[in-house]
């Protein structure tokens, strides 16, 4: 059949099984949303495109799917980068539609125009310049498959204006043909064999969780091999979720801000089992010193995470859907007691961990923060989706709440990107409309995308936004206290803004706690309430993410908090 | 340590910058880069000499560039039995006075001269890196006022070729 671009654009959506895409109009998309508008495809105007993009990006990490958004040329492609970044960073699947200047008016600084393929090249995982109307569908079909297929990540398709408007026999391919690309990532076995030769020599070995475990789906299939060999587990702040809280020997998030047990006994073990991670500079502190006693091994994806950060010993390159399954079936064949070899060294770090647990201080009179974070997840049987922004709340988030699942924790890890929470928090609940979705954001973040608060409200999209209000950037605050001499260099931020307020002129709901006592009470309120609620809580203004491991220090030379020592 | 990768990638519009995108995002070190249309219509040859510490460093660069959808192939040359050629013209000083001995130089190391006029000449040599630099090297007393390398390619030995390799 003939159509127009912008109507196979949306063909091509459908036949993607996407359900709905963020966005904002604009002049280079305007055919792009008459084909919208008479299609009646579900659309989420956003009020800045930079929420359009993150809540593609919380609507992919709840889901899996691919997130879809779409921008205008110029400054609506410019303002998704900060959400493609995030995105990159993370590898999430998205698939980001920009409307481009016509095809004439490329290269000539024409209105609104800007080179989204060459300031995207460096953040995304492919993209597109479609100034052809015939290559519409082999395009989307291939950006699709790109952003799902290996490791997932955003690719951008940049479609000149005057390709919307023309015309086409559309019909929407079956397969891809990419030379240099084949979506499949099996492996090697005898990888593995080598791997588990280490894992049966082995007295101290330690499992080290990370994002990939989620991304692939594959948290099942670990925590098997987890029951079967008591092997005690750490994670890296994308990892969170992969493997139950509750789980004896999980030791919980390593690295600068990770448990005292889970640094030590990253130092301590005599192999390190990574999966899906990328030892980033937050995990490892100094690289050289980064597990000095271990055999590492790494389970990417990627091979161009093999020896990028931490030089590692033994890799097994493939997808974690392929490893992870050969891993516990090849676990079967083997007769040893592996258990019973770890027992030692596991009942250590349990103990280790039961010793010196995360605390702060539970008689101070105010609200403390991470009491905050206690408080929800009891609430919500710590079975809600809970998303972050940026800074010491993120730190806390991924300290207290006790995640049980996969897919259950959103937050900007790569990118650190404050205001993201927001919107992906909207994403997110737009995906899962019978979960609870919590925010924790801090009193800078919030305000860095607090328009979309107002999507929230005319959306009716309920989340909950809990302000950490502190009157601080906490986190460049606390880096002032410890290492710059308590200089407060543009971190007080002594703001006169009315959270409360703020939510009701955008037509959400806004409460307001200050004491202690009322916490669990005004949080309740908060929950029970059917419809987006933003509750400002206020809390002191002095208080340190720990431990801390400084940029550049030792795992094992953390700076403890209240009762640790 | 300098290697030179034979990168063969979807001829598509957009592939030069990705290739080049991703050589300045991980900060590689990169001597030179080469490209041109080959024996397939649809794939283009980029022949990169890139400068590393090490092999896992090597690796890194390989693998990186691997991830791009467009890259079909790396290959490198340098650890097979190859042939590595660079094409160089420099137009050099060149007065009655000293014409004749900047002919003598250029018998030598088997170069041509491809133009000649009161003043200058140019000289055009095919050759390994290293003789280029020589002949550079020697002309200098000369005065050189351009120079114009294309940067090495390469091509393995044998009837094999890299996208088979």
């Amino acid at each position: 059949m003939k159509i127009n671009g912008a109507q196979a654009v949306i063909e091509s959506l459908k036949n993607e099984d996407v359900d709905v895409v963020f966005g904002y109009p604009g002049g280079a998309v305007l055919t792009l949303y008459d084909a919208l508008y008479k299609s009646e495809f579900p659309h989420i105007l956003t009020k800045h495109e930079q929420g359009a993009v993150h809540a593609a990006d919380g609507y992919a990490r709840v889901t899996g799917k691919v997130g879809v958004c779409i921008a205008t040329s110029g400054p609506g492609g410019t303002n998704l980068i900060t959400g493609i970044a995030t995105a990159n960073m993370d590898s999430i699947p998205l698939v980001c539609i920009t409307g481009q200047v016509g095809t004439p008016l490329i290269g000539k600084d024409s209105f609104q125009e800007a080179d989204m393929c060459g300031i995207t090249t460096p953040i995304t995982k492919h993209n597109y310049l479609v100034k052809k109307v015939a290559d519409l569908p082999r395009v989307l079909k291939e950006a699709f498959y790109i952003a799902r297929t290996g490791r997932p990540g955003p690719v951008v398709i940049d479609i000149a204006k005057d390709v919307f408007a023309a015309e086409l026999e559309y019909r929407y391919p079956d397969t891809v043909n990419l030379k240099g690309y084949s979506g499949n990532f099996t492996g090697e076995n005898q990888e593995i064999d080598a791997v588990l030769e280490v894992i049966q020599d082995a007295k101290k070995p330690l499992i080290f969780v990370g994002g990939g475990v989620v991304l692939s789906d594959t948290a099942e299939c670990l925590q098997k091999i987890i029951a079967k060999t008591g092997i005690p587990v750490i994670s890296s702040l994308m990892g969170l979720g992969a493997v139950p809280a509750t789980y004896e020997a999980n030791l919980g998030m390593v690295g600068m801000h990770g448990t005292y047990a889970a640094n030590i006994a990253t130092m301590e073990c005599d192999a390190l089992i990574g999966i899906g991670v990328r030892f980033d500079d937050r995990v490892t502190g100094i690289v050289e010193q980064f597990a000095p006693l271990a055999k590492i091994i790494q389970f990417d994806i990627d091979a161009a995470e093999i020896n990028k950060n931490v030089r590692v010993d033994y890799k097994v390159v493939g997808d974690l859907r392929w490893s992870m399954p050969e891993v516990t079936e090849k676990l079967t064949k083997i007769t040893t007691d592996l258990k019973a070899q770890y027992q030692a060294w596991r009942e250590y770090v349990i103990a280790m961990n039961k010793e010196t647990p995360l605390s702060y201080n539970k008689e101070a009179t105010c609200i403390m923060p991470q009491q905050v974070i206690e408080v929800v997840s009891k609430l919500t049987d710590d079975d809600a989706i809970v998303v972050t922004d940026v800074g010491q709340h993120q730190m806390w988030t991924a300290q207290f709440y006790q995640f049980l699942k996969s897919r259950s924790f959103v937050t900007s890890g790569g990118l650190g990107t404050m205001g993201y929470g927001l919107p992906a928090a909207l994403g997110a609940k737009f995906a899962k409309p019978e979960k609870t979705v919590v925010l924790f954001s801090g009193d800078g973040s919030i305000m860095m995308n607090c328009q979309e608060l107002a999507t929230a409200a005319d959306y009716g999209i309920n989340v909950k936004v809990i302000v950490m209000n502190n009157h601080v950037l906490g986190m460049v605050s606390q880096w002032q206290r410890m290492f710059y001499g308590k200089r407060y260099s543009q971190s007080k931020l002594n703001g006169k803004t009315d959270y409360v307020k703020l939510a009701e002129a955008m037509g959400v709901h806004g409460l307001r706690v200050t004491e202690p006592e009322k916490l669990e009470e005004v949080l309740k309120q908060a929950l029970a309430i059917d419809g987006p609620v933003l509750v400002d809580v206020l809390l002191p203004e002095v208080e340190d993410v720990l431990p801390m491991v400084p940029s550049g220090g030792r795992l094992d030379q953390m700076v403890l908090g209240a009762n640790q020592e | 340590m300098k290697y030179i990768l034979a990168v063969l990638v979807d001829n598509r519009p957009g592939v030069l910058t990705h290739v080049a995108g991703l050589i300045s995002r991980r900060a590689f070190n990169i001597e030179s880069i080469a490209a041109g249309y080959t024996e397939e219509p649809d794939v283009t040859r980029i022949n990169v000499v890139v400068s590393v510490d090490d092999e896992i460093e090597l690796e890194q660069v390989v693998n990186q560039l691997n991830k791009l959808i467009d890259v079909i192939k790396i290959v490198n040359l340098t650890r097979i039995d190859s042939i590595q050629r660079e094409l160089v013209m420099i137009k050099v000083k060149a007065n009655p006075a000293t014409r004749s001995d900047i002919i003598n130089v250029v018998e030598i190391f088997r170069a041509k001269i491809v133009d000649v006029n009161r003043e200058t000449m140019v000289i055009e040599l095919t050759g390994e890196q290293s003789k280029i630099d020589a002949l550079c090297e020697v002309l200098a007393d000369y005065e050189i006022i351009e120079i114009a390398r294309t940067g090495a390619i390469a091509l393995s030995r044998g009837p094999i070729p890299a996208k088979n390799i």
